[in-house]
């Protein structure tokens, strides 16, 4: 039952890989931005999450309806400001841009919040699970970070797949030039996916800060996995992302159970395996071109 | 329904460059509202170029497009099109990643209203209801035709540019895309095509420009037009 215990522990995990992964995936499908930047903008989240519980009294969870829409407006002003001038022919520039980016956010988050770890705390419902059988417990927490995975995933599914601004995504990831003969203003459309990734970055750097201790420095870490759980599902399917994330979760919880320090190794060596065997990642949808 | 009449487009002078080289040397043409005009001329002669400009594809100075009395040689595609201007590109250039209905439907993204609806192009082209839900890319290239035209005119544009109808389409299909042609200028549309086929461009047409490198070297009504004439210019010989 411990093996199955781990499992289960691993695939809540996955719930939060996944999120961290969205956004990044999101991106990446509309616009064929690859965003270094990615995992300091979670730990920005973090301590905007971090601030606005500390100035505002209010409950961690409470705080999104704060951070949210202030990282919305952020990814927005970022795509707007800078990251729609790097986007051509040449896949260098956002690159480039996204590394300085993200070196300007931790030394910037270094500045004004110390290298200190810092922790959101939740009280009753950090610890809080249900038993199911006699070895397994689940608990709420991670439940919901997994619900939450699930239904943001769902959500921007459907909001691809069936809306008049997720046509305009696909139509100007196809093809930017005649999608703009349709009306598509192209800067617009991708300052609008930039927003709701970092909208989803939001809620992921506060469901992190609630699970684990962070500080300035554990961005690039948080985008390694994000890279892991994207490249795994298949690049520009976010169910695939969602499975990645899982599979992740999966291999480093069961890692652990081996040896106390083999999380990380199982993950990266699930993220090589799936590679080998398939190259795309088990969902792919982008068409190389 | 009645266009008012008067000119609905002109351009002044207006050149075009691809970073170094220029493609257009200085074209100045009206189109008058309610007309069929045909643009022919040999490869390279400039002419989807010119369509690229006015539709806002490449930029230009303001006043060099002149559309519904308004300088709009400076807007994007995007503004081009919301004032009333569809482009059929070369080539068809459907999205991959959208059915064809979702092709038809990203058309109206403009937001224009008009005669022109999702039912009205089906009508237009039942081949396409019949396969509404593959993907654009996957219809015959006469079908992808219609459906690039479909979705130009689901902007229900004012102005309806058409770059190279029949390249690569069997003789067959051309003659069914343009027997549609009057069903589309009957909604008081003015359309501009471009064609390699100088027989057709004449049988369409109610004016005709011949290019030649990037200039304007002849144009009339087809009646006034001498075969030998159209053919001099267009070759240049």
């Amino acid at each position: 039952m411990d093996w199955l215990d781990a499992i289960v522990q691993g695939v809540l995990l996955g719930g939060l890989y996944a999120l961290f992964a969205t956004g990044l995936s999101l991106i990446f499908g509309v616009m064929r931005l690859v965003n270094i930047a990615h995992g300091d903008l979670i730990v920005l989240a973090a301590f905007l999450g971090l601030a606005v519980v500390q100035g505002t009294g209010l409950h961690p969870l409470l705080s999104l309806v704060i951070t949210v829409p202030a990282m919305a407006g952020l990814g927005y002003a970022l795509q707007r400001g800078i990251l729609n001038f790097t986007l051509g022919r040449d896949i260098l520039p956002p690159l480039l841009v996204t590394f300085g980016l993200s070196i300007v956010i931790q030394n910037v988050l270094l500045e004004v919040f110390s290298a200190d770890t810092r922790r959101l705390q939740i009280g009753a419902l950090e610890t809080a699970s249900i038993a199911v059988g006699e070895r397994i417990a689940i608990g709420w927490f991670p439940l919901l970070v997994f619900l939450s995975a699930l239904a943001v995933i769902a959500g921007l599914q459907v909001l691809l797949s069936r809306t008049r601004l997720g046509a305009a995504f696909r139509a100007t990831s196809d093809d930017r030039a005649t999608a703009a003969l349709m009306g598509v203003n192209d800067r617009h459309v991708f300052a609008f996916a930039m927003a709701l990734a970092l909208a989803v970055v939001a809620l992921a750097g506060t469901f992190m800060a609630i699970r684990t201790n962070f500080s300035p420095a554990i961005g690039p870490a948080r985008l390694l996995y994000a890279f892991e759980a994207v490249i795994i599902g298949g690049l520009g399917s976010l169910w695939g992302t969602l499975a990645g994330g899982v599979i992740l979760g999966v291999a480093q919880a069961v890692g652990a159970k081996f040896h106390p320090g083999g999380q990380l190794l199982a993950g990266h060596v699930a993220f090589l395996l799936v590679l080998v065997v398939r190259p795309n990642g088990l969902f792919p949808r982008t068409r190389d071109r | 329904m009645s266009a008012p009449s008067g000119t609905i487009l002109e351009t002044r002078a207006l050149t075009a460059f691809y970073g170094d080289f220029q493609a257009l040397f200085g074209i100045a043409l009206a189109i008058e509202r309610g007309e069929t005009v045909a643009i022919v001329g040999a490869n390279g002669a400039g002419k989807s170029t010119f369509l690229r400009s006015v539709a806002g594809q490449l930029p230009s100075a303001p006043a060099q497009v002149i559309f519904a009395g308004e300088a709009v040689g400076h807007l994007p595609a995007y503004a081009i099109v919301r004032r009333g201007v569809a482009l059929v590109p070369e080539g068809r250039l459907l999205f991959p990643s959208l059915s064809v209905e979702e092709n038809l439907r990203l058309g109206a993204y403009a937001g224009r209203r008009g005669f022109w609806s999702l039912e009205r192009v089906y009508g237009l082209f039942p081949a396409l209801r019949e396969r509404r839900t593959v993907p654009g890319t996957a219809l015959s290239g006469g079908e992808q035709q219609m459906c690039a035209i479909g979705r130009a005119l689901m902007s229900n544009p004012a102005l309806l540019l058409c770059d190279e109808l029949s390249l690569g389409l069997a003789p067959v299909v051309v003659r069914q895309l343009y027997a549609v042609l009057p069903r589309i200028v009957a909604q008081g549309t003015t359309v501009v095509v471009v064609e390699q086929d100088i027989d057709r461009a004449l049988s369409v047409a109610d004016c005709v420009f011949c290019f030649r490198e990037g200039l304007i070297a002849l144009q009339g009504r087809p009646e006034s037009l001498a075969r030998a004439d159209i053919g001099r210019a267009y070759f240049g010989v």
